[in-house]
């Protein structure tokens, strides 16, 4: 029987496109280390949160996504977010799974918003 | 809110909208499309300014000839991706001859207004913290035109071969 | 560094480009500060070809009827490695796209290409889109004239034309002027056709209605003949009914394919007639023969060398390479030379900065510096002398792109798909790998012969699979890729409309299921016969059932 699904968030940030991933009322480059969200009321809380960041034009489209752990990584329920994730599965080359690129460095999040995190079950 | 840029410059407006079963004030009144053709014959024979509001998939060949007995004709934006408008306003200017004014309302872009200009609007209705600058900016970012359009402006071929 | 005979900008063409350069600049930064919400934003960028996509940006660069000079191609190299991850990939309109791009950059990218006459005006959006040709446009004997100076004529009137910047969708138009289509004339909105009337007058034919995308259709003749001088006056009339009568409220239902098939093809005309007659009556828009003349001088016919013709022969290689990839130029001892980007297991239609510099420099040596994008996603250098064949082959080679399969059945048209593309349901480019692994073998290749795969991602079908002799579509079944098997689509001018073949196969079955299809053809074909003809002689019965066979037999 299939894990339970959690949400995660995303967004693409207005000023290059990166794809970003919600944490801790922040964004990072890297889905793993995105907060994950198990309470259905957490994400929308999140989302809403987000929301001033696209007013405040910083990211662009932000949307919940729907993610499994799956032998203990968080793994997307989506193809289209696997790929978006990690980049072309064509050009392993390039995109975040490129393991050279400066990009994987991540971002450092701004002050963690009170209820943004959700349950447990990412570091399973 | 909104206020009206008309001839360059924010203007007053002298035309009161006019709900479809409102009673119709003195002066200039501008009516939806379907009012004035059930109430054709009064709307005409007042002494008074009269518009006529059309909505984006209102064809002003419904309107025939009683186009140059109004002094406005309104065309509405619904969402600025619907562009009838825009074949509208250029119908009135040159398939009417339409002289009054033709104005924009609605939900449309500053980077319409270009475009509008181009086709035959002249009044704009624009949100309260529009700027006036802003107006001339639009209608001289692109100085020159590739093709005719009611506005008589010259065209690039046209200056080629004045040149 | 030889300057190809093509549209040159006068300083009207470069300040319009420069204007618009600097209204995006504009445009980006009150983006940036919030003055332009992205609703309001959007339209304004995808006017300019910046899309956000699955991964970044997207920009599409026009290229006019599939027309670029070699300084251009270094200039498009040059971008690839200062602004994205140095490459581009050609597009199924003859354009070409940057998959990586920063929005912070498109006004300086967008400011380089100006300075070699390029941008990327209406390359997206609600708009007339890029004018596309024949790739072999001034080069083959069977055109009754180049048709890019109508292109290029069509192009400059539809630029920012103020009435139709907010179609109710996108409007892609297509020159040509051959018997054989190169440009896919029948599946868009609307096409022009140079021909000739029972007196030997040149004039055009012209169609309207074609499109893929949800609900595929073959366009309709609109008129048999427009006079030159009424063309532009005519096009207008079309793209005025257009806007004026589509249907601005269900997305699905907004291309003119839907407004002609629904009012009826005659109906159309008739208020296309009323637009026409008012229109030319005006004369505003009349085209004088002395404006389409002075177009016309910008792309004269090079002087070609007098050569006899002698067509060098090769090793095995070169000899297979030449049977597919090579055609008749009108020049004696001239040819035309396909450039295959369906290198076995490569991504169709791409190209490495690396590669486009090299190509640049083939275009001046060996082409008069000239190339020509093919919708169908590869390369063309019109005007090469069979002499050169030998070693422009030899130099294609050294940088994998001597592929010996145009119009093969590795020549396969594939969309960006699930990889890149933010409207995809499924990858595209995978199954075009696997396909094209499958049928590497040459000698099975062209005993095979002309076989026209094309793939989409999604239904938007920018894969062109609506027309493919073989048309794969990529579906999402529950989170799963799925590939939908349609037969017997063609592009050319025997255009038509390919028939789902039933239930779809799984990412891992597809490429067997096309195989089996092919064995069929095989087995089946009389001397001569394509498997396009094949197909349309048998129908659809044999197919399905070797498609579907092992599925039964499992």
């Amino acid at each position: 029987m299939a894990a339970p699904v959690s949400h995660m968030l995303t967004a693409n940030r207005l000023k290059d496109g990166d794809v970003l991933y919600w944490k801790s009322g922040g964004w990072v480059l890297r889905l793993a280390e995105g907060d994950v969200f198990a309470e259905e009321k957490a994400a929308e809380a999140a989302l809403a949160s987000a929301q001033a960041d696209v007013t405040g034009n910083k990211v662009v489209a932000p949307y919940l996504f729907e993610v499994r752990l799956e032998n203990g990584v968080i793994r997307p329920v989506k193809e289209r977010e696997i790929i978006r994730a990690a980049g072309p599965t064509i050009r392993p080359d390039t995109g975040k799974q490129a393991a050279a690129s400066p990009a994987m460095a991540g971002e450092v999040p701004v002050a963690a918003l009170a209820d943004a995190k959700g349950g447990g079950g990412r570091n399973a | 809110m909104t206020k009206l840029l008309k001839g360059g410059a924010f203007a007053a407006d002298a035309f009161a909208p006019v709900a479809d079963d409102a009673p119709l004030p003195d002066g200039g009144a501008v009516v939806s499309l379907s009012r004035f053709e059930k109430e054709r014959e009064n709307l005409l024979a007042r002494n008074a300014p009269l518009g006529v509001r059309l909505k984006s998939d209102e064809n002003p060949m419904r309107l025939g000839d009683d186009v140059h007995r109004l002094s406005l004709v309104v065309l509405e934006f619904p969402k600025f991706r619907d562009g009838r408008a825009f074949s509208w306003a250029r119908m009135l200017r040159t398939r009417f001859g339409f002289k009054g004014e033709i104005r924009a309302v609605g939900d449309f872009l500053y980077d319409q207004i270009n475009y509008q200009h181009r086709v035959g609007f002249d009044a704009w209705e624009v949100p309260d913290d529009f700027k006036l600058e802003d107006f001339a900016r639009a209608l001289t970012e692109m100085t020159n035109v590739y093709q005719p359009s009611t506005d008589g402006k010259k065209t690039i071929r046209e200056l080629r071969a004045a040149r | 560094m030889p300057e190809p005979n093509m549209y040159r900008y006068d300083e009207f063409d470069a300040q319009f480009v420069a204007e618009r350069v600097a209204q995006f600049r504009g445009q980006v930064a009150r983006r940036l500060t919030g003055e332009l919400t992205e609703d309001q934003f959007k339209p304004l960028r995808l006017m300019n070809g910046l899309y956000l996509q699955l991964h970044a940006y997207m920009l599409r660069i026009a290229v006019p009827y599939g027309t670029l000079s070699s300084r251009q191609m270094r200039k498009l190299a040059h971008i690839a490695r200062q602004y994205d991850r140095g490459f581009g990939h050609f597009t199924t309109r003859q354009n070409l796209q940057f998959n990586w791009i920063r929005l912070v950059d498109v006004p300086d990218i967008l400011s380089e290409l100006a300075s070699v006459e390029m941008h990327c005006i209406q390359t997206s959006g609600n708009c007339v889109r890029n004018i596309t040709a024949d790739q072999f446009a001034g080069a083959t004997p069977e055109e009754i004239e180049d048709p890019r100076p109508l292109a290029e004529i069509i192009r400059q009137w539809s630029s920012l034309h103020p009435e139709f910047v907010f179609l109710a969708r996108k409007f892609k138009i297509a020159v040509g002027a051959a018997a054989h289509d190169r440009a896919a004339l029948q599946w868009h909105d609307m096409a022009v056709q140079v021909v000739k009337n029972q007196a030997g007058r040149a004039g055009y034919k012209v169609t309207a209605g074609g499109g893929m995308g949800r609900t595929p259709y073959i366009a309709h003749v609109m008129r048999e003949f427009v006079e030159r001088a009424d063309i532009l006056a005519y096009l207008e009339a079309v793209l005025r009914v257009y806007n004026q009568d589509s249907r601005r409220d269900n997305i699905h239902k907004q291309r003119i394919k839907i407004l002609i098939n629904t009012i009826g093809v005659e109906e159309m005309r008739r208020r296309v007639d009323i637009e026409f007659d008012e229109i030319k009556r005006a004369g505003t828009l009349q085209l004088p023969q002395a404006e389409l003349d002075r177009i016309t001088a910008y792309f004269a016919a090079p002087k070609f060398e007098t050569l006899p013709d002698a067509m060098p022969k090769g090793d095995a290689d070169f000899e297979a390479w030449k049977k597919t990839n090579i055609h008749r130029h009108k020049a004696p001892g001239h040819a035309i030379a396909t450039i295959s980007l369906k290198a076995i297991g490569q991504v169709p239609g791409d190209a490495s900065a690396d590669q486009m510099d090299a190509i640049a420099e083939l275009m001046d040596e060996y082409s008069l510096g000239e190339i020509r994008v093919t919708h169908e996603q590869n390369l063309v250098l019109p005007h090469v002398r069979q002499r050169d064949l030998p070693t422009i082959f030899a130099r294609l080679k050294a940088i994998d792109l001597a592929t010996p399969n145009a119009g093969l059945i590795t020549d396969i048209i594939a969309c960006p798909g699930l990889d890149y593309c933010d409207l995809a349901n499924a990858r595209s480019i995978p199954i075009a790998q696997s396909i094209a692994r499958k049928f590497a073998d040459l000698d099975r290749q062209h005993d095979i012969g002309e076989l026209k795969i094309k793939i989409s991602g999604c239904i938007n079908a920018c894969g062109h699979h609506h027309a493919g002799h073989i048309g794969i579509l990529g579906v999402d079944k529950k989170g799963v890729e799925f590939y939908q098997l349609q037969l017997g689509g063609s592009g050319a001018e025997d255009a038509s409309i390919g028939d789902i073949l039933g239930p779809a196969f799984g990412e891992h079955e597809i490429a067997d299921a096309v195989e089996r299809v092919v064995t069929v053809y095989l087995k089946e074909r009389n001397a001569g016969e394509r498997f396009l003809d094949t197909y349309r002689r048998l129908g659809m019965a044999p197919f399905k059932a070797a498609a579907y066979q092992e599925k039964a037999a499992a």
